[in-house]
Order: C-alpha cells, then structure tokens, then sequence
C-alpha cells in the first residue's frame, strides 16, 4: 500500500487488516511510555488546508509514538496566502525530504492529485464532502470491540450525509464489513442520485431506530438553515435529532457515535451524548491507535503481510 | 495574381466522393475540374477537399488573457484542425462589449491565419443588467451576441434583447444556465457528484433557460442560437420548437458528444467544462440531435487556460478545454458511423451531416454563408482545407500551437487530419505545418 486515499482502496481485506494491527498499537499506546521506534528516521508532514484541530492532533500523536520525525505545515501562516500553488508547495514539502503527507482540503480530490504529482505517500485527512477513511477506520475498529463483527448488523447514520465526507467512507466501510446501513436525512442532505450506494434510505428516524445497533449523528452546520436546506435548527432537532426520548427507544445494546465536535443540543441532547452507550471518547481514543497502523502500513520498513511485531521495545 | 491548385484530391458531394483539382486565383475558386494545371501545386492524393470548417465559438483570450492565448496563437490552432473562420467569444477582459474592444480584435484578426469575426456581448461587461450598444457593435459587422460564460438570468432584459436585435437583423446566442441552480458547482449532478463529493448543478440549470428562451423567441420573433447544448432534455425541447417553426438553432460541442462525468472521478481539472460533461444518456441524446439536424452545428468551446490554472483543485479551476485542433479528427474517429438499415437503435451521425455540421450550417448561422461553409465551385471565395481521412495520429498536447496545454485527448489515437488549410486563397497550413 502506497496511498491511502479512499476506503475503497482498501477494501474489505485492507480493512480488517489495519484493524488487526490496530490492536497491537491499542497496547503500546496503554503501555507506561506509550511509544515505539518502528517509524525512526521516517518524516511524515502535515498539509492542512483547512482548520482540524483532534484530526491533526491524532495523527501527530500517532507518527511520535512510531518515532517518526513530523513536520507541519500550516496553511494558515504560510507561502498559500502569498498564493502559491497547491501543486508548487506539495512539490516544496516533498523537496524537503518527507515519506509521507498527511493531506486534509476543502476540495474534494485534492489527494489524488498530490498522489499524480508526488513520489511520497500520500494519506487523505479528509477532502470536500468526499472521504475521509481514517475515521471510518476507527469507527469500525471502535464498531468491531463492541459488537465483535459489523456482519448484519444495523447502523443508521443522520444528518447532514450530502456534505459529509465521514458519511461517504463510513457507508464504504461499514457495508465492506457486512454491516446493513440506513442513511436518514431529509432528502435536501441526502445526494441527489443514491444509485449504486448500498443503502436504506429513510425520512423517519422514529421508524429505523428500535432496529439499530448503532445511531451515527453526524454533524449539522449552522449554515445549512441559510441554504434552505432545513427550515431551522429547531425543526432539525425536532424531526431528526436523537433526543432523550428517542434514544430510549433504541435497543438494549444498541451503541451511539459521532464523528465530533458534537452540537449538543442539535443532532444530540446533551444528555445522550454522555450516556453509558454513547462512545464518542473511545472513537477519539482509538483514532489514535488506527492512525498508528495507517502509518505504519504505509511507511513501516516490514510489509504488513510478513506478521511484523511493531510492538518489539525501544532498545 | 496568386494562382494554386488544390491537386488529386475529391470533392465530397452528399457524402460522396468526386475526383476533381481545385484551382485558385486571386483568392476566389477559378475552375474544379479534371487535371488542372497552374502555379503553386499542394498535393490532396488520398484526400478530402472540402469547405474551410466554421466554429461558431472559440475563446482567442485577447484582450486579457494573453499568457493563455492570443488571437493569433489561437486562429494558428484554428487553421491546424482545418477551420477558416472562428466566432470570437466576449468574455475577454476587458469583455468585447464596446466599439474598442471589438475593433482591437478585428483588427487583430486581419493578421491572423484565418478570418477572426467578433461577436459581442448582450449586456455591459456581461453583467446582465443593460443592454451592450448593440446597433453601434452590428455596425462594426457583428451578427452575434451573447454573454457566453454565463446566461442572460432577467426575463424582461432577454425579452427586450431579443426584440432589440430582430430589428438590428443579428442573432443572439445564449449560453443556457440558471445561475440559482448552478452556484458553486463545478460538474453535473448525477450519480458521480454524489459519489465524488463534488457540488453538481442539474441538467434542469440548462434546459430551465432553454425553456424559457424558446417561449420568448415565440414571443418576440427574435432568433436565439442555443450554444453547447447538453442534455437530452435541451434537444427534445429545441427538436420541438424548430418543428413548431420557431427562429431557433443549436449546437452542440465536441466534448458533449464524446465525454461523461465519469471523466471527473480522475479529479483532473482538465475534464471541467461549462457546462459540465454530463450522463451517457445525454451524450446519446446530443448524437441523436446531431444525426437528425436539431443540432446544427458541431462548436469546439476552445477555451484554453494556463497549466497552472488546470492545476489547481478541481472546484477552483476554471472550465474549459482545448478544441480547434483536435475536433475534426474526433469526430470521424469516434462520432461519424455510416446508416445500418439492418441495426436497431438510433440513426448514426453520418459524414455528410458531420461536415455540414462543420461548415455550410455554422457559417449560416454566423452569417458568413457568402464566403465559407462551401460550396466548392467555381466563383466561391477560397477558404478551404484538405484532409486525409486515413491519416493516423497521436495527439501531443506539446505540439498545440495553442498558448495552452488543457486537452482531455492527450495520448489519444486518432484518424483523419487536416493536411492544407487555405484561407481567403492563401494556403496557412501546408502539410500539417503552420504557415502563418
């Protein structure tokens, strides 16, 4: 694996596979001194088009505990504003000597093009409204040490799916794994043509919630209401928001995630977002520990296939 | 007195080949006939000689944009890919809505290696608000107005242009799009845009205004000329308008009648257009209308930009992709089939209707039929060009001799090429190469 660009790429063998890796970096990030030389030597440079602060921050606390050197450059403060180009600062970057850039952007694609263009890894942090697979990684690694397997399972994902690149790599991922999924939204945050997605489609989040095991809430942006897109956040809420009284009609085991940050109060009450099935921390807490793997996969000196032991004790 | 002779090649008459040498004096078709002899010879052996092609839409870039393309530059491209004349778009910077402007293009046209005739905008800096002076741009000798990159959006403002320019004899073209509907998008909204995370604006963008266009052309008895069509929708309503004898025609790109949205899924800003390639269906659709004449006339939409421009991220790149050189040759590659009376499905586009579509059509259309579009006969102006339909050829976008580099067809394999260019009874291009 060179790239990680899209779940796709992966596929149901890549995935699990960076699950089963995960696990051995879930254990050094519990150790005493949670880090390990696998990546020493190794540069991994950040490329943030746009503000991610846990994102960035995951992926940083991922490349230090492999030991990679990390470099970021921040969009912000930098060459950008003078107007340089994408292609002439990702050619920059890589003239500094990096094996890896870790890529997020406001344009869907961005990734790919820096893919055409560079030699080094590429790994996409989230582009556009079109993936972001590192967190549908951890999202089917948090799914998987729940419920043991995503096979027939039930998840339901609401919100705001036509902007969400977290939708589009987890409707991937989830399905690759067997899991059946409902997407529910009003139809102005749905994408306009479905044909091809594995999915329900539902407009009533009353009716698909006594059969979830999973509610996945994502985001919904002020600015949506602007667009005429729902009326207003108060009938957002009313219509699709996972209230006190709607969570109790979910399953005994049935789990809740969110991408973050969460509007408490919006797509979740903030009384749900802190109840017992709610696993909104551990999905923070195991990005950390998939990133590892990503990385790992895709910088470590050991092809994954030949069973390597990154785990192995800084000398 | 200048005196050349088009030599061994074959007149195409309905489709249908007639061997016969073509001579020129003094830019005007002298005699066509069997061994003709004079001073210059080029050799058409093996070749098609037929009227210089018409493309009713082509961006020169000039004034404004010249690191992109020059009128100069972009006519040079023209001749290459077998054109004679080439309807300059407006939206130059500044936009050709005033007298200066469009003589500074004009003038610039009368060195170039083919003739270069301006069309003007609709409204002041294609704005959409007042309309351009166009009595005084007519006057100059432009036959065509549009706001080409965007539409005319206020119904009332179209109503009075359209009114305006029936009395002025001219025709406006209009570039079909509801910007309501099209704001921040960037392809065509269909199963790749929901796959792809890209906003995609409908085909209703186009065909609303293609709607509302043929209600106002009932209206107003005014001609409208629908540009780069694209999608099935937009031809069964003008297929329907021009069966109902209302003043309007279309046509269609090169790019529309050969590439999807499937092209987006590489995220290469070369596959953006406006409008946006769009579904199999539509393209099938946009044939369909070639074939049957609903579509008159085949326009490149060369709009060439900078590699750095082409480089940015697909949503912030500017629309638009090479075409003059290249257009010819798709076309018999990939388009032309020949009438199977035994297959089902629907009719092919034949060679015959394709050349019209490339020359008697457009130069109607852009009323310039005294002069191109053929026939090639005696006592017509010379503006010609030879191809070789059996010449094979790989598309080098390094050897455009365009200023720009954004071709889709890089690589690609073609058949058929423009072998003389002669314009106004100067032969341009001789075997392939530029002579002006």
């Amino acid at each position: 694996m060179r790239h990680l660009l899209s779940i796709a790429d992966l596929g149901a063998d890549g995935i699990t596979e960076v699950l089963e890796l995960t696990d051995a970096f879930v254990e050094v990030s519990a150790r005493a001194i949670p880090k390990v030389p696998a990546l020493r030597g190794r540069t991994v440079a950040w490329l943030f088009y746009e503000d991610s602060t846990r994102t960035r921050l995951s992926f940083e606390a991922a490349a230090r505990r492999l030991s990679a050197d990390t470099m970021n450059f921040s969009v912000g403060s930098s060459s950008v504003n003078k107007g340089e180009s994408l292609l002439d600062t990702a050619r920059t970057i890589q003239a500094m000597g990096v094996d890896c850039i870790v890529v997020r952007h406001g344009s869907a694609g961005v990734p790919w093009q820096l893919a055409r263009w560079l030699d080094c890894s590429v790994v996409n942090a989230g582009d556009g409204w079109h993936e972001h697979p590192t967190q549908a990684l951890l999202d089917c690694y948090t799914l998987r040490a729940h419920l043991g397997s995503l096979a027939d399972r039930h998840v339901v994902i609401v919100g705001d799916i036509v902007h969400s690149r977290v939708a589009r790599s987890n409707v991937a991922a989830f399905t690759a794994l067997g899991a059946t999924v409902t997407l529910v939204a009003p139809p102005t945050l749905l994408p306009a043509h479905l044909d091809g997605w594995p999915v329900a489609v539902s407009h009533d989040l009353d009716a698909v919630l006594p059969t979830a095991d999973v509610v996945y809430l994502l985001r919904m942006q002020l600015e949506r209401q602007h667009e005429a897109l729902v009326p207003s956040l108060r009938e957002y809420t009313a219509t699709y928001g996972l209230t006190a009284r709607r969570a109790a009609r979910l399953g005994a085991e049935a789990l809740i995630m969110h991408p973050g940050p969460m509007n408490r109060g919006v797509e979740i009450a903030a009384e749900v977002a802190d109840l017992p099935r709610s696993v909104v921390l551990e999905q923070v807490s195991n990005g950390v520990a998939v990133r590892m793997a990503v990385l790992f996969l895709l910088l470590g000196a050991d092809p994954p296939s030949s069973a390597p032991d990154p785990t192995e004790a800084t000398p | 007195m200048t005196d050349l002779v088009v030599r061994g090649g074959a007149l195409l008459v309905d489709g249908v080949e007639r061997r016969a040498d073509v001579r020129v004096v003094d830019g005007v078709i002298a005699e066509v006939g069997a061994d003709l002899g004079g001073g210059t010879v080029l050799d058409a052996g093996g070749c098609w000689v037929l009227p210089g092609f018409v493309d009713l839409h082509t961006h020169l870039r000039q004034p404004g944009r010249e690191e992109a393309e020059t009128v100069e530059t972009g006519a040079r491209a023209a001749a290459l890919g077998g054109f004679t004349a080439v309807v300059a778009m407006p939206n130059t910077s500044p936009c050709m809505d005033s007298a200066g402007v469009v003589r500074e293009v004009l003038e610039l046209g009368r060195e170039a290696a083919c003739e270069v005739l301006a069309s003007a905008a609709i409204t002041v800096d294609r704005a959409g608000e007042a309309l351009a002076p166009m009595a005084e741009l007519a006057a100059l000798g432009v036959r065509i107005f549009t706001d080409d990159g965007t539409g005319v959006q206020d119904d009332r403002l179209m109503r009075r242009a359209l009114e305006y320019a029936r009395g002025l004899g001219v025709t406006l073209a209009q570039h079909c799009e509801v910007t309501s509907l099209s704001e921040g998008t960037c392809m065509h909204e269909g199963a790749w845009s929901s796959r792809l995370g890209l906003p995609g604006q409908p085909a209703e963008a186009e065909e609303l205004m293609v709607m509302r266009d043929i209600a106002l052309a009932r209206l107003t008895g005014g001609r409208i000329h629908f540009q780069h069509l694209s999608t099935a929708g937009s031809v069964a309503m003008v297929r329907a308008a021009r069966a109902a004898g209302l003043p309007v025609t279309a046509e269609a790109t090169t790019h529309h009648l050969l590439l999807t949205d499937a092209c987006v899924a590489s995220y290469d800003p070369v596959f953006k257009v406006h409008p946006p390639l769009r579904t199999d269906a539509d393209v099938a659709a946009v044939r369909a209308g070639l074939a049957d004449g609903t579509i008159d006339a085949v326009a490149t939409d060369h709009a060439p930009h900078t590699t750095e421009d082409k480089e940015r991220p697909f949503d912030q790149a500017p629309p638009g992709m090479l075409g003059l050189e290249t257009a010819l040759a798709l076309l018999l590659t990939d388009v032309v089939g020949e009438a199977d009376p035994a297959a089902d499905g629907p009719p092919p586009v034949t060679l015959a209707r394709t050349l019209d579509a490339l020359t008697a059509r457009p130069a109607a259309i852009a009323g310039i039929a005294d002069r191109h579009g053929g026939p090639v006969a005696p006592g017509r102006p010379a503006n010609l060009c030879v191809v070789d339909p059996a010449a094979v050829w790989t598309v080098d976008p390094l050897r455009s001799a365009s200023r720009s580099r954004n071709t889709p067809y890089a690589g690609r394999r073609l058949t058929g090429r423009v072998r003389h260019t002669i314009s106004g009874g100067v032969p341009v291009v001789i075997d392939g190469e530029a002579r002006r």
